[in-house]
């Protein structure tokens, strides 16, 4: 790919709309690279969430007065937006939680611990590629119910060694979960695929897409999930809101995971009767700010227009992988094609440590992760302690790319 | 060797592209493993600690990044000679101070694996014991 590569739309133009890109860090201008972890947040999403709590603050969905009409108004609003962003049929089908880990922790306790599909003996499969909170929900579940897991492995490039699902889903698989994308390697799964196996044995799918939804155009109904599991911070919304979308046949047979007000339609001494989906997942008094927030993401990405993105953060993704294999000692990991792969590359330098390489990079104002990023068993599986990773997201451009390759020249110097 | 950036001063450097003490005492009196959840650092230190508690010998051995490994080689040249007791001079700020370089407090945790692994293999520091 040339450095002149289209843009496909106006990164300069996107980087105005993002306060914080306006700062220095270390006198260097900021760089930001591990939207992987958090994403940054444009002057929309913060104006939203400010004119909530300036104009309209009040409980949502109780209250008699204008206040809180307004504030349910845009409650709802924001997830029949939600539900247009994913393609679901109903905005019903989508629950708020605060995190993707809470909303895959609500299925595992939920729709396979506390609920009637999953009985002792039966099998869920994942793959060693999940990060952690699509891994430890359902230890929980082992432990507490008896079920088996099983695992499907990745190959050395990070791809899913498909096959094995011929293996490893049997009648007595319950749950097949899976990301959608891989949060280390970057890796694309074949989603619909899985769900389709899954469905030839009548188990539910369920997909922790915490890195597609914000990167690249998601259809759940496209996909034929029957879960699936994003965040808001990591689509430009604010942190302590996440979503849940299911089917709402397989919703009403989730039990919630917190009890409380707003969740229940009747409550004596002696029983509670749930409210209905999606209510019943949404006890207490919601992150209101931060459903708003997210609905003025979910704007803002439309605006650009989830296709473009995708093709921007390939365009973007593909120079970087070009330009990193000019570093000496640089491996990449993950899939080598493009079309395979989100905007994510993880790597590791022969002389330096990832952590230092994290550290070297920071004073040159070049933030990226370094660590196992939450996915131990991945790390185990290829043998490394940790990894560097770089990732992009609609405010990078390829200069971003060329600041992070010559700090990583510089990481050579120190170490070379 | 000149300075490199931030925490990469020269001792830094020297420290870890050519680190003192490396390896594993066998046989070895007192032994010490401790890792880094955050970043999957690991160290293991060996010790020979003779009749007269002076730490007759001491190794390191694991895998981290340069403030992790800098600071094992450092903290082993410290303790090697002394006497359990004097063994407990070694703190938190005793081996900041000895890399002497600025860290952020997330980098602080990779300098201080190495101590962590001591009080593993030593018990905790005599002057802090009866506190």
């Amino acid at each position: 790919m040339a450095r002149t590569a289209k843009v496909l739309f106006d990164v300069p133009e996107i980087k105005k709309d993002f306060p914080i890109l306006q700062r220095t860090v270390r006198d260097k201008p900021l760089t930001y690279l591990d939207s992987t972890a958090t994403s940054q947040k444009p002057r929309q999403v913060i104006d939203a969430m400010t004119d909530y709590y300036s104009r309209y603050n009040a409980n949502v969905h109780r209250a008699i007065y204008e206040l809180g009409e307004e504030s349910t108004r845009e409650y709802e609003g924001a997830r029949e937006r939600v539900a247009a962003f994913i393609g679901a049929k109903d905005p019903m089908e989508v629950a708020y939680t605060k995190s993707t880990t809470e909303s895959l922790n609500l299925v595992a306790y939920g729709y396979a611990l506390k609920g009637k599909r999953v009985q002792k003996g039966d099998e869920i499969i994942g793959t060693v590629l999940e990060h952690h909170s699509n891994h430890v929900p359902w230890h929980f579940v082992r432990d507490l119910k008896g079920v088996t897991l099983k695992y499907v492995d990745v190959d050395e490039d990070g791809r899913l060694k498909m096959e094995q699902y011929d293996d490893l889903i049997t009648k007595r698989t319950k749950v097949v979960t899976v990301a959608q994308v891989s949060n280390v390697l970057g890796t694309i799964n074949d989603v619909k695929e899985i769900a389709k196996r899954a469905h030839e044995v009548g188990a539910v799918c369920v997909v922790d897409a915490a890195q597609s939804v914000p990167h690249m155009p998601v259809d759940v109904r496209e996909l034929d999930c029957d879960f699936l599991a994003f965040s808001g911070h990591k689509m430009l919304g604010p942190t302590g809101v996440g979503v849940l979308y299911g089917k709402k046949e397989v919703l009403e047979e989730t039990e919630p995971l917190l009890g409380g007000g707003e969740m229940i339609s009747e409550v004596h001494l002696g029983t509670a009767k749930w409210n209905d989906v999606p209510y019943k997942f949404e006890g207490g008094t919601p992150p209101i700010a931060e459903v708003i927030g997210l609905g003025a993401a979910v704007d803002y990405l439309t605006k650009l227009g989830m296709p473009a993105v995708r093709q921007h953060e390939m365009n973007v993704t593909g120079y970087a992988l070009q330009e990193l294999s000019n570093v000496a000692g640089l491996r990449v990991y993950g899939p080598k094609d493009v079309r395979q792969r989100g905007g994510v590359v993880s790597f590791t330098m022969a002389k330096a440590h990832p952590h230092d390489i994290a550290s070297i990079l920071d004073v040159e104002g070049v933030c990226i992760r370094s660590g196992h990023h939450c996915a131990q068993p991945l790390m185990d599986r290829y043998d490394l302690a940790a990894t560097a990773r770089a990732s992009f997201y609609v405010y990078n451009d390829l200069e971003d790319v060329d600041r992070l390759a010559a700090a990583l020249q510089k990481v050579n110097e120190v170490f070379g | 060797m000149g300075s490199g950036p931030g925490p990469y001063q020269a001792q830094i450097l020297e420290h870890y592209k050519h680190p003192h003490n490396r390896g594993t005492l066998d046989p070895s009196t007192h032994k010490g493993h401790e890792s880094n959840s955050l970043c999957g650092d690991e160290i293991a230190l060996t010790l020979r600690v003779d009749g007269a508690n002076r730490i007759e010998d001491v190794r390191f051995d694991g895998e981290g990044c340069a403030i992790s490994m800098a600071s094992a080689s450092l903290l082993t040249d410290a303790v090697k000679g002394k006497t359990l007791d004097e063994d407990a001079a070694m703190d938190r700020a005793s081996v900041l101070q000895s890399l002497g370089v600025p860290l952020s407090a997330v980098r602080e945790q990779c300098a201080l694996l190495p101590l962590r692994a001591l009080r593993a293999a030593l018990g905790p520091a005599p002057a802090a014991q009866g506190h």
